[in-house]
């Protein structure tokens, strides 16, 4: 059978099992998108800017545990993704990107719309491609989905010439994937995982941390069932939110720069902490010389890398999140549950003492919406059943603190690159990949207009998805850091000078709403969710309200300001 | 914390931008590179680099398991604390003025060097052995008038011991 390259990577794509690409035409891609008009199976989203359709690919990959694929031209089309691939490598997201090259001929002539886009790509994908040869366009993008969805996930990126597509080839089912360079090691050293138990059976004090390596390989079933049956309190990354139910009273909350007081205090005081699919970023850490200083660690994750890079860690254990804690499971069966639990009242007593005097708290009064209350409510009317996708900021930490998610892969953020625009077109893409679910963005004021645009792939796609709009008419965050550390100096940070967000919803043709009063956030939440088609929501909130608890740059996690 | 030298033999595949990959992977990461030298080996698509970086101990550590995971990357020898043979290879053209030619011609003797190139007034020198060679000659030599060297990087081979690597 022959086919042109375009055919052939359509082809190939719907032999993933992907059902939805995001993207935007150009002349190096115009082969490929004629291609995807002539053929059925394989739904093409049109967004509004290139970074717009990586976000959404990498919502829909994070909804769906599937790999995101998004489509663009060359040049500027492929450094509009730049953004989205670097968020992508930062949470290891599995995601492909196809760009449009110039034809081969022209390559490295500077011709028209030509960038390196592979060598611009390169520290912030897993491994990238310039494909030279139509004969090995199909094992390429197989070989491509295969490294973006096993081991490490992470971002993939295929540079596509225009002559390459537009080639006609006999076509060839590639072989199965083998690469003698890449082998990730799936199994967990069996010897480190009985000295994890012994350590469980030993610990008086302990605590799991669960980061975004848990929900990548659908481990938290697992964690669950090891937390319930040591009866061991858990807490999360920003990554890990939904890794363990935010329901139970086992949960802690999420930990550090702006962690519960009881998930800080639990790693201040902890003897054992099993770090679950974590990398121990800066921002849970806090100050490394102060971090868990009493705990001894255990450390389970597929990357190696990981593994005593910004923290010594007693038990490394290379593998697969799920293989380790099935085989700990496995492990603990043979022997009496009692003999996980000693001393746990003690601790547990504690964390609840930690819990009562310091709760999360704001003071809602009559007249000015604080933030925290519009996310509890939020909470909710939604059963905690909503995918939430955020934006970067406060909005993000308030979502984070008082959604209390129980499952995984409702959380969709940028966590470990923090990117601002984020949120509106990753909820286009959890939405896509899962109708049924309701969708809502949580939004700042000034992190909503860096990707505002994409309120008409929303509209056009018939892909509802409602926005929650915290106005505070500053860029809070940045302001929350120069109220605490920088005299009140509150330089560009003002965003006074706003959008009527209600009608620029509606010039899209989205519907928009808008809430001034504290009384009247539950009913304006209850109408836009219950509304069909995409919603804004703009609660205007506390200006000045901040995040607490915060822990100071620099400082140790269990040295927080409270108020 | 003191840093060490390190040697490490990588097989990489014989592909454009591998050497960019390992590169970028050192300059992003704050890693240092004294030397590097790459060729192809006898299997075909594949290519060995040695390379001899200067870190800390925890830092090497990192060192080869970031290069291990470079997709391009098919092995990652660390042959610092391992019997091996290592070569350098230099040139260095040295001011030969009469009265010194003779002392020069002794020193190229006694490190059994040669001379691949002689002037009215210069020779250059060949000089191949491990790096305590090198900085040994040119010691010797600079009192001379070193006018330029030309030096590749160190390139090494584990030993073999009882017919194992």
């Amino acid at each position: 059978m022959k086919l042109t390259g375009a055919q052939i990577l359509i082809k190939m794509i719907k032999a993933e099992g992907i059902d939805t690409i995001f993207g935007y035409p150009g002349g190096a891609v115009i082969d490929i998108y004629d291609a995807i008009e002539k053929q059925v199976g394989l739904k093409h989203i049109l967004v509004r800017h290139e970074q717009g359709a990586v976000h959404a690919a990498d919502g829909y990959a994070r909804a769906n545990q599937s790999v995101g694929v998004a489509l663009v031209t060359s040049g500027p089309g492929a450094t509009n993704t730049v953004t989205g691939i670097a968020s992508a490598h930062s949470d290891s997201i599995p995601l492909v990107v196809f760009t449009g090259q110039v034809p081969t001929g022209l390559i490295g002539n500077d011709a028209f719309q030509e960038v390196d886009i592979v060598g611009i790509t390169r520290p912030c994908t897993k491994h990238n491609y310039l494909v030279k040869s139509v004969d090995k366009l199909a094992a390429t993008i197989k070989e491509a989905f295969h490294l973006a969805r096993s081991g490490r996930p992470g971002p993939v990126l295929v540079d596509l010439p225009k002559d390459i597509v537009q080639t006609q080839v006999e076509f060839e089912e590639p072989s199965k994937v083998s690469l003698k360079s890449y082998k990730p090691n799936y199994t967990p050293n069996k010897k480190q995982l009985t000295k994890v138990v012994d350590l469980i059976r030993q610990a008086k004090r302990p605590v799991i941390f669960a980061g975004g390596g848990v929900i990548l390989a659908q481990a938290s079933g697992e964690i669950t069932r090891l937390a319930k049956m040591a009866q061991i309190p858990v807490t999360a990354s920003l990554m890990g939110l939904g890794a363990f139910p935010g329901s139970d009273p086992l949960w802690l909350g999420m930990l550090g720069m702006h962690g519960t007081y009881r998930a800080n205090m639990s790693i201040g005081h902890c003897d054992l902490m099993l770090a679950v699919g974590v990398r121990f970023d800066d921002r849970v850490t806090g100050n490394i010389e102060k971090f868990a200083p009493d705990a001894r660690i255990v450390q389970i994750d597929i990357d190696p890398t990981s593994i005593h890079k910004n923290i010594e860690v007693q038990c490394p254990i290379v593998g697969d999140c799920k293989a380790a804690l099935k085989e700990i499971l496995r492990l603990m069966d043979d022997q009496s549950p009692e003999a996980f639990i000693n001393n746990r009242p003690e601790w547990l007593n504690q964390i609840a003492e930690w819990k009562s005097t310091m709760p999360l708290k704001y003071d809602q009064g009559k007249d000015i919406i604080k933030p925290q209350f519009v996310i509890e409510k939020l909470y909710e009317l939604t059963k905690g059943e909503a995918i939430i996708t955020t934006e970067v900021g406060q909005n993000q930490m308030w979502a984070a603190q008082y959604y209390h998610f129980d499952k995984p892969n409702h959380f969709i953020t940028s966590g470990g690159l923090g990117v601002m625009g984020f949120g509106l077109p990753a909820a286009i893409g959890a939405k896509a990949a899962c109708p049924d679910k309701l969708v809502v963005d949580v939004a700042g004021d000034g992190s909503i207009q860096m990707n505002i645009q994409e309120l008409m792939t929303a509209i056009e796609s018939k892909i509802d998805v409602k926005i929650v709009i915290l106005n505070n008419r500053y860029l809070g965050m940045v302001r929350q850091w120069q109220e605490l550390f920088y005299e009140k100096v509150y330089s560009s940070t003002n965003m006074e000078n706003a959008p009527d967000f209600v009608k620029l919803a509606q010039a899209y043709g989205a519907k928009g709403l808008k809430c001034t009063r504290p009384d009247a956030v539950e009913a304006t939440l209850a109408e836009g969710l219950n509304t069909d088609g995409t919603v804004v929501m703009e609660f205007v909130v506390d200006r000045e309200e901040s995040v607490y608890p915060m822990v100071p740059a620099g400082a140790s996690i269990t040295e927080m300001l409270l108020v | 914390m003191k840093t060490n030298r390190y040697l490490l033999s990588i097989l990489v595949d014989d592909e454009p931008g591998v050497l960019s990959r390992i590169a970028g992977l050192f300059s992003g990461r704050g890693f240092n590179i004294d030397s590097l030298s790459v060729a192809t080996t006898a299997e075909p698509d594949v290519s060995r680099i040695t390379m001899v970086t200067k870190c800390e101990p925890h830092i090497i550590e990192q060192i080869k398991k970031q290069l291990h995971k470079l997709i391009n990357v098919i092995t990652v020898n660390d042959l610092t604390d391992k019997k091996y043979v290592q070569r350098q290879l230099a040139l260095i053209k040295v001011n030969a003025q009469p009265e010194k030619k003779a002392d020069i011609l002794r020193i190229v003797d006694i490190f059994r060097c040669k001379i691949v190139d002689v002037g009215l007034s210069h020779y250059t020198i060949e000089v191949s052995g491990d790096s305590d060679k090198h900085e040994a000659i040119v010691s010797l030599l600079k009192p001379m008038g070193i006018i330029e060297i030309a030096s590749t990087g160190s390139i090494a081979l584990a030993r073999e011991q009882n017919g194992k690597a």
